[in-house]
């Protein structure tokens, strides 16, 4: 790591002062640090200040997951242990509890943060190596489009072909998220309009303005709601495709859905195809429900080395809608 | 190159109309180390009551002391703050239980407590362990005697090369202090940021839950 200056600031107005000030001219927020110390372990980053902002606290800031009335409010700085052990969440929104529990390993969700992980960079291993200067980190090139894409995108229409990294935005994009936000012109920004595609940005996921910090995230309940992730190994590992759905059930039938499927595209990708199909489709009808969930690939354009998440991006929209509905789903 | 501490590079006697000078401002294009002293120069030429520059505790990038509270006693060392709390641990303090294997927070070689949690210490900046209850496997054995943990790994002959075995040991030890009587399906949770190249995870999970007061119920390897 190149050596830099570390920052405290005592409140989100002297970090703010920090980021957009003259005393540093490549200033890094960071969370729990683990992407960030990735990045600067890799000399992708080389900052002359990283900027601490875990004890930060936003007015209002109590417990880490706090509740009041229908509104669930996630702070910045929760870990994603504490996210994933929440009582309220596992209750009241149980596919945000299990996305997070259902990523990285116990070391990383210890330290990692809420903010950290709707912010952190893509996994693409062209990015991640100091020897590619790909299109994100201002090349010519997409490697992985003529490349190794296995773990790549089906959906998008590029130039760049990442899968978002988080397993947290997809599960707050079907529970109305909203992130709130401090030093910028806006307060807040609905999770939906968080990230965006490459063509609208390459060097960047989000739609931050220089100097806006994340505070906290407020969500809405949603009780009937499931997480279901295929990955290479149950544990420990990247999800080759999962999704996140959240249900209003009228007995066993399906009144409304949302689903949100992540690892096959650069942002959380919607699907309001699935969300329509579901509509009024018995659980119990297997072939009816199946049927349904085979719409998640439509639209999707698979590279060389990544069909296989055709296959697999249906059957985990179906296990999410189970896991919701507190059926049991094939190991 | 102009460095931060040279008495007398910034005195505000060359600045401009907006409290920076040419000078300076060269300087902070040139040195990051001198950034924070010309930015105090030039927040201290505003006219009072306009607050550039609120309060922000910075230290670095040079060493400055760091004090951490590691297996119960308070340690002060010079660090610069890209230092990791591994490199502080192993290079500053002489405690090498924890193991540099993958450096990238992957394997859980370097696994250490902090304030009751397990976390890669090869990926946290030690600045950030400041003010923390740090056990590394060292502050683990209590006068003289192994941890259970400990005596069960050894009974369970629950490591072959041994080097991931303090890391191993540290997510056991973590896993129990927050539930002692965990079943497999949660030890194989707790472990799954740990890797041992040699295989020797049916032993491990036999060890764990044995150390726990549970009968072992995975089969072993031929002869352990």
């Amino acid at each position: 790591m190149n050596p830099f200056s570390l920052a405290r600031p005592k409140d989100h107005a002297a970090t703010h002062a920090l980021l957009t000030g003259r005393r540093f001219s490549l200033p890094l927020l960071k969370g729990g640090g683990m992407d960030v110390v990735d990045h600067l372990k890799e000399g992708l980053w080389k900052p002359d200040v990283v900027i601490d902002t875990r004890h930060l606290r936003a007015p209002g800031a109590s417990a880490p997951i706090s509740k009041d009335g229908q509104t669930i409010r996630i702070e910045a700085w929760a870990t994603m242990s504490e996210i994933a052990a929440s009582d309220i969440l596992l209750k009241d929104a149980p596919c945000v509890a299990h996305a997070v529990g259902s990523a990285a390993s116990p070391q990383v969700r210890n330290v990692g943060t809420a903010a950290g992980n709707l912010l952190q960079r893509p996994r693409c291993w062209y990015y991640r190596n100091e020897q590619f200067q790909c299109l994100k980190k201002g090349g010519g090139t997409c490697f992985a489009f003529e490349g190794e894409n296995k773990f790549h995108a089906i959906f998008g229409e590029g130039p760049c072909y990442i899968v978002h990294p988080s397993n947290l935005a997809p599960a707050l994009c079907i529970t109305d998220a909203v992130v709130h936000l401090h030093g910028g012109k806006r307060a807040s920004l609905p999770i939906t309009d968080l990230y965006h595609t490459p063509d609208k940005g390459i060097r960047t996921e989000h739609n931050l303005e220089p100097g806006e910090i994340v505070t906290h995230i407020t969500l809405s309940p949603a009780p009937v709601s499931g997480f279901y992730a295929i990955k290479e190994k149950q544990s420990f590992d990247w999800p080759l495709a999962f999704a996140c759905a959240a249900l209003q059930l009228d007995g066993s039938t399906i009144r409304s859905a949302r689903v949100c499927a992540g690892a096959v595209a650069p942002v959380p990708w919607l699907l309001p195809g699935v969300d329509a199909a579901l509509k009024g489709v018995d659980l119990d009808d297997d072939k009816a429900l199946r049927a349904a969930c085979a719409k998640a690939t439509e639209g999707a354009r698979p590279l060389s080395q990544n069909a296989y998440k055709l296959t697999m991006l249906p059957v985990a929209v179906r296990r999410a809608v189970l896991m919701a509905a507190g059926k049991k789903v094939e190991a | 190159m102009v460095s931060s501490n040279d008495p007398g590079w910034n005195n505000g006697k060359d600045a401009g109309k907006d409290g920076v000078s040419r000078r300076s401002f060269m300087v902070t294009l040139g040195a990051s180390a001198a950034a924070a002293s010309l930015s105090q120069a030039a927040q201290a030429a505003l006219p009072k009551g306009q607050d550039a520059q609120p309060e922000s505790d910075v230290r670095g990038p040079g060493e400055t002391s760091l004090t951490l509270n590691v297996n119960g006693q308070s340690r002060t060392i010079k660090a610069e703050p890209a230092t990791t709390l591994l490199d502080a641990l192993r290079q500053k303090m002489g405690l090498t239980g924890p193991k540099e294997i993958c450096d990238r927070g992957a394997c859980g070689g370097c696994s250490v407590i902090i304030n009751g949690n397990l976390v890669a210490s090869c990926m946290m900046l030690a600045a950030d362990a400041e003010g923390a209850a740090i056990t590394t496997i060292e502050g683990l054995s209590k006068d003289g005697a192994l941890d259970p943990v400990q005596e069960s790994f050894i009974r369970h002959d629950a490591l072959q090369c041994g080097y991931c075995t303090p890391g191993f040991v540290m997510a056991g030890r973590a896993l129990l202090d927050k539930k002692p009587k965990p079943t497999l399906a949660e030890i194989k949770k707790a472990l799954s940021g740990n890797i041992c190249r040699c295989g020797t995870y049916t032993n491990v999970f036999n060890a764990i839950l044995e150390a726990s007061g549970q009968p072992p119920v995975m089969d072993s390897a031929p002869g352990a």
